[in-house]
């Protein structure tokens, strides 16, 4: 039986987004191989909407790393049809397909013995661009990606750590400006914090970029926290759900999602709540080497008992509290390594990890361009898991 | 005075080499150990033939001992010899760098047990009867002696370029051909820079091998310092005897530098 999921034809991305993917159609593809009774995947059709992200999650086996794969055709189909846009890309050349889709694996699958920018320029310089477009394509990606191009651009990958070298992975894949962008658990090998980071820079990306997304994950969470769309799989890639994460965690279609989403889905809540969506408290701040004690008068008259530090670009690094301050004549430049921070687009989850990672109570949120927008509390956190609970029960 | 010498013609040529084997058929021992190293061997080299020379400027030699050990005698054996390493090292280059390739292709992956097992014998058979064999069947001289140091030496190439090429990380393939490079592209910039250092760590053992094998060819007149040592055995001089094997063990020494020298330099930046 072909599971027919349309519910891609509704379309979250509506609002004034800037939208430069393409819709991806799939019509009974599936895959066989030699010597195995089961087909690998079984019939799927499926239709991920223009700009979307869509998560696919399931068992290891199911399918779905392998259903990822037909789509920029790394393994071909046995039979069925894929579409890109209004095109038919079944049969079109695998190698000039492959240069129009991103694609981003595990550890950033960089090129040890080539530069940076090598790396990143690869596509590029398969199309035949003129140098200097290349260059400052290179430049432009990093930046996007949060490295400066200044000092990465001619390091090796052995130079990068695991984070840095994903970020350039995913510069690599955008490298083209491709329409479609497809990520193999690309954020598997890196620790929760750095994944944590390198989620919130995707989910900023893809606000600006608006590429069409296919993102295979075997953490819920993550499908949770990146994904306009989750299709849950089942053996020989039958698509059991394809819903936005809301509805799959409100309204899970069969047992089988049920189980896979887990007991803890009150507790999943969390990851649905963006730090964005919170009350988040303003504090006094104070730019480095400004005079220590203005900014302890404003943390005084505020009843502050910290000052969170800017740098001149008004990102935030450190947060003495106001007794250290006082100690200084001017507010130090120093940059606090350990100073957790989230952005706006981070799930409570990733908060309340983050300030257990540094035993703090509270995290400092940034928004556009790093620069501060707030803070929040770890009551915040616990307000809501209360409020979750109260709703479940209710 | 015969018996020592004897003993002594069977093992001088031939340590070197196999030494130069055993210590760099682990592929992970590629690389080298560094500047220091490099700038180590040189020196010994450098001091060897240094000796040799003061001492053949000073010892009292026979007429005998002369003629063999004249300047124009030398210079042509080690010619000889040199031509000998050269000539098949370019030509078991030529056939087990592109083998070593093509055997990693999907294609012919099956088939690589197979080749890798009869280059296996050609290394596992006795060399002097490799030689022996060979001459009986294609006739005596240069030729032949080229023919049978090929196959004695194709198979640490061979190796060697294979495992190195099996050792690059499958996932960079993947990566490669994903972002729409063809495959002899993923080749060319990615697998075979990749595998450089395996690669030349095969090609200095197989340099080595060529050189200290080289010297028996004088059994089938092919030539090259071992001309010196058989002599030495026949006449029992051992400064003959001695004479060939030094020089042959610093060219050895000096080829295995050159060698390091390449993977020093060819190695690709970033690893």
């Amino acid at each position: 039986m072909p599971e027919t999921a349309s519910a891609a034809a509704a379309g979250t991305a509506g609002d004034d987004r800037r939208i430069s993917g393409v819709p991806i159609r799939l019509e009974g593809v599936t895959k066989r191989y030699p010597g195995q009774d089961r087909p690998a995947v079984d019939d799927v059709d499926l239709e991920i909407a223009a700009g979307e992200t869509v998560m696919f999650v399931g068992p290891s086996g199911c399918g779905k790393t392998t259903l990822l794969k037909m789509l920029n055709r790394l393994i071909e189909p046995t039979s069925g049809r894929i579409h890109l846009g209004d095109e038919d890309v079944t049969d079109q050349d695998a190698d000039q397909l492959r240069r129009r889709i991103g694609y981003v694996i595990q550890a950033g699958g960089l090129f040890p013995h080539m530069t940076v920018a090598t790396n990143v320029g690869m596509v590029p310089r398969m199309l035949r661009w003129d140098k200097q477009r290349t260059a400052a394509r290179i430049d432009e990606l990093l930046e996007l990606v949060g490295l400066d191009p200044a000092v990465y651009r001619d390091r090796y990958p052995r130079e990068l750590s695991g984070g840095q070298q994903q970020r350039v992975g995913v510069a690599r894949a955008l490298a083209a400006d491709p329409p479609v962008l497809l990520m193999d658990e690309p954020f598997g090998a890196v620790d929760p914090v750095t994944r944590q980071r390198l989620q919130d820079e995707l989910l900023r990306i893809q606000e600006e970029l608006g590429k069409t997304i296919v993102f295979v994950t075997h953490d819920f969470d993550e499908a949770v926290k990146l994904g306009d769309r989750i299709v849950v799989f089942d053996v020989g890639a039958r698509v059991v759900q394809y819903d936005t994460p809301e509805r799959i965690l409100a309204e899970p279609a069969e047992d089988y999602v049920a189980d896979f989403v887990g007991a803890g889905a009150t507790l999943k809540q969390l990851t649905l709540t963006r730090v964005g969506d919170v009350d988040l408290v303003q504090v006094t701040t104070a730019v480095a080497g400004s005079p220590s004690a203005e900014a302890v008068a404003a943390a005084q008259a505020a009843g502050d008992d910290f000052v969170v530090v800017l740098d001149s670009r008004g990102r935030p690094i450190s947060w003495p509290t106001v007794a250290e301050l006082t100690r200084t004549t001017t507010v130090p430049h120093t940059v606090d390594e350990r100073l957790p921070v989230v952005g706006l687009r981070s799930t409570l989850n990733d908060a309340l990890d983050t300030m257990l990672a540094a035993s703090q109570g509270g995290v400092v949120v940034t928004g556009r361009r790093d620069g501060l927008a707030g803070v929040m509390a770890v009551e915040t956190v616990m307000a809501a898991i209360q409020r979750s609970r109260t709703e479940t029960a209710g | 005075m015969t018996a020592a010498p004897e003993v002594r013609a069977g093992g001088a040529p031939e340590p070197a080499p196999a030494e130069e084997t055993a210590r760099h058929a682990d592929p992970s021992a590629a690389g080298g150990g560094g500047w220091r190293a490099l700038l180590l061997q040189p020196a010994l080299v450098v001091l060897g033939v240094a000796a040799f020379l003061v001492w053949r400027l000073t010892a009292d030699l026979s007429d005998t001992e002369a003629r063999q050990l004249g300047w124009g005698v030398l210079g042509d054996s080690i010619r000889e010899h040199l031509a000998l390493t050269v000539v098949a090292a370019v030509i078991v280059l030529l056939i087990a760098v592109p083998l070593g390739i093509a055997l990693t292709r999907r294609p012919l992956r099956r088939l690589s047990p197979l080749v890798v097992g009869i280059a296996n014998t050609g290394q596992a058979a006795p060399a002097i009867g490799l030689f022996v064999l060979l001459a009986t069947w294609l006739g005596f001289g240069f030729g032949t002696t080229v023919v049978a140091l090929v196959v004695y030496a194709a198979l640490p190439v061979l190796r060697n370029t294979m495992v190195g090429i099996q050792g690059v990380d499958e996932r960079l393939v993947e990566a490669g051909r994903g972002m729409g490079m063809s495959a002899l592209a993923v080749l060319l910039r990615v697998e075979l820079p990749l595998a450089v250092p395996v690669l030349l760590a095969g090609v200095r053992t197989a340099l080595v091998l060529l050189v200290g094998t080289a010297t028996l060819a004088t059994f089938i007149d092919g030539g090259g310092l071992g001309v010196l040592i058989n002599t030495g055995i026949t006449l029992s001089l051992d400064s003959l005897l001695i004479s060939g094997a030094v020089l042959v063990a610093l060219l050895a020494l000096a080829v295995d530098w050159l060698g390091r020298v390449v993977e020093h330099v060819a190695r690709p930046k970033g690893l």
